[in-house]
């Protein structure tokens, strides 16, 4: 509740001083963290994004996560079982991927300018190899945002963005526990009569922290040691327990 | 009750780890198993990557087989002769394994070939048992008492090359028959994340002929140090070996054991062996509707996280 509490008056702060830079610029917006950790009891997270708007407009705001490469699988029927037997590596696909919006998407802006800014489930980047059929393509990419989709890792209906009166707005964007770790991009954009007229990016980070934290790095840098070390934890873990149970 | 899992890179409810490790635990020392072919499919059911679980399971079987065979090896019930040649093959089973296992991930195909090594080991073993405990009971029924069959029987295994001596086994028998046994496992091991208990305990008694006082112990001392080979090279070449996972599983799986054991003596040979039977098939005819049950998204996102 505190932490509630605490995000509310940073709301306030903020909304009050947003509207105050308004006056002179058509976008402020900023999150209620820039830091999501990932700790030994992460079970997901939510940040809020919350600015202001000079003017009347539709509110957009794009989260990507890190990009990199994503290998898609197909499987076919062979000899009666489901095997994996064609792929399409895609490169530059945002790990994670969120949009929100204060209004239905088709109705905010232009087919073109939504593809540019990878607004829309069907405009995040990636990019397939050269020489890839059209419809190749097509069932590809619908397998990897279907792929992202179960994951919860993309979303394909946006979250609401809500204006408080003509000119502040806020949006809640939720992190599942297998959110990516890297650094993000979060983009806003106010847009009025299909075009752009402001826009603001704010980076954030995820990391893990804590314990969490070295055992991944250990078991990454170091991954022979970390193997000796996973024998030997279990070993003595083994050992430990069944000498405890015989003594109870 | 969410606990984050750093090699896995997911969060899980602490309590159902310890739960299963338990559960799966109560089972092995029911049955006298080590679990792992339990395990395994297991946290793949609950969406530990197949990866994560077979590497982080060896830790598991490594942990859970060490106290057996300490206890084992006091009562001296471990032919060491026989345990070290079963050993060098599955020293040599094992890291020809995890190497074919790198390379199949890189494929695309680990999940295929653990859930068909699954599907094919537990079909055949749970068959096998199934009938033997069937015949027992039935022999029993007609007989009043149980009856074995020959042990030793000389067939052209016995004319291999390389004869070894096992005095504590009583045996005069070529050396390559129990390294192809432990091959042949520690292979499973590092393709399956199991122990291999279940094929090493039969091959033991049948194939090679050892008596039953020293199966249980020699095949737990052979056990304990080819998963931890496994566990090893599972961790520094794939990095797939979960230890916060790996101890939560340990854990329950100690208690469950403990639990198992004092229940197990108070039910009847062949009925238990004719449970674990329908237990293991159970698994095998899960597995195998997988594979052929149309999926629900021919796509799927494979082989390695993109970091």
């Amino acid at each position: 509740m505190s932490r509630a509490a605490r995000a509310a008056a940073l709301l306030l702060a903020l909304l009050l001083a947003c509207a105050r830079d308004a006056a002179a610029q058509p976008l402020v917006a900023d999150l209620s963290s820039h830091e999501i950790s990932i700790t030994t009891g992460f079970s997901g997270t939510e940040l809020l994004l919350f600015g202001a708007t000079e003017g009347e407009g539709d509110i957009v705001v794009v989260v990507r996560g890190p990009a990199g490469p994503a290998t898609v699988r197909r499987k076919s029927r062979v000899l009666g079982i489901w095997i994996n037997t064609d792929s399409v590596r895609f490169e530059g696909v945002p790990s994670f991927y969120r949009v929100a919006s204060s209004r239905p998407l088709d109705q905010v802006g232009t087919p073109g300018m939504r593809q540019r800014h990878q607004i829309g489930v069907g405009a995040v980047s990636a990019r397939p190899p050269e020489g890839t059929s059209p419809e190749r393509l097509a069932e590809f990419r619908d397998g990897l945002v279907r792929a992202k989709l179960r994951e919860g890792l993309w979303n394909d209906v946006p979250g609401q963005v809500s204006f408080m009166g003509p000119k502040l707005f806020r949006t809640t964007i939720s992190f599942p526990p297998n959110v990516p770790t890297g650094i993000y991009n979060v983009e806003v954009f106010l847009v009025k009569d299909g075009r752009e007229i402001g826009a603001q990016t704010a980076p954030m980070r995820v990391k893990k922290t804590g314990i969490g934290a070295r055992i991944y790095d250990f078991a990454h840098r170091h991954a022979a040691a970390h193997g000796l070390v996973a024998v030997l934890i279990a070993l003595a873990a083994g050992w430990a327990a069944s000498a405890a149970f015989r003594r109870s | 009750m969410q606990i984050y899992l750093p090699v896995a890179e997911l969060s899980a409810n602490w309590l159902l780890l310890l739960g299963l490790g338990g559960g799966v635990g109560l089972l092995s020392g029911l049955f006298g198993v080590g679990g792992g072919f339990l395990m395994t499919p297991l946290l793949i059911f609950i969406g530990v990557p197949p990866a994560i679980a077979v590497g982080s399971e060896a830790a598991q079987i490594v942990g859970a087989s060490v106290s057996g065979a300490l206890a084992h090896w006091r009562r001296n019930n471990v032919d060491f002769r026989m345990g070290f040649v079963l050993l060098a093959g599955g020293l040599f089973g094992s890291t020809i394994g995890v190497q074919v296992f790198a390379l199949l991930r890189k494929a695309g195909q680990v999940e295929l070939i653990i859930a068909l090594a699954y599907v094919v080991i537990l079909g055949a073993i749970g068959s096998l048992m199934l009938a033997e405990s069937v015949r027992a009971m039935r022999r029993q029924r007609l007989t009043g008492s149980t009856r074995r069959g020959k042990l030793h029987q000389h067939t052209w295994l016995h004319g291999l090359p390389l004869k070894m001596r096992f005095p504590k086994s009583k045996l005069y028998i070529s050396a390559l028959l129990p390294f192809a046994v432990g091959a042949f496992v520690g292979l499973l091991a590092a393709l399956m994340g199991v122990g291999g208990g279940f094929i090493m305990v039969p091959a033991m008694i049948y194939l090679l002929g050892m008596p039953t006082s020293v199966v249980v112990g020699t095949s737990l001392f052979q056990i304990v140090f080819v998963t931890a080979n496994v566990t090893f090279l599972q961790a520094w070449q794939n990095q797939t070996v979960d230890m916060v996972l790996a101890v939560l599983l340990l854990v329950g799986g100690v208690v469950g054991a403990q639990f198992g054991a004092r229940l197990g003596q108070k039910l009847r040979g062949e009925q238990l062996r004719g449970l674990m039977a329908l237990l293991v098939l159970g698994v095998a005819i899960k597995l195998a509707v997988d594979l052929v049950v149309t999926p629900q998204d021919a796509f799927s996102l494979g082989g390695g996280r993109a970091h």
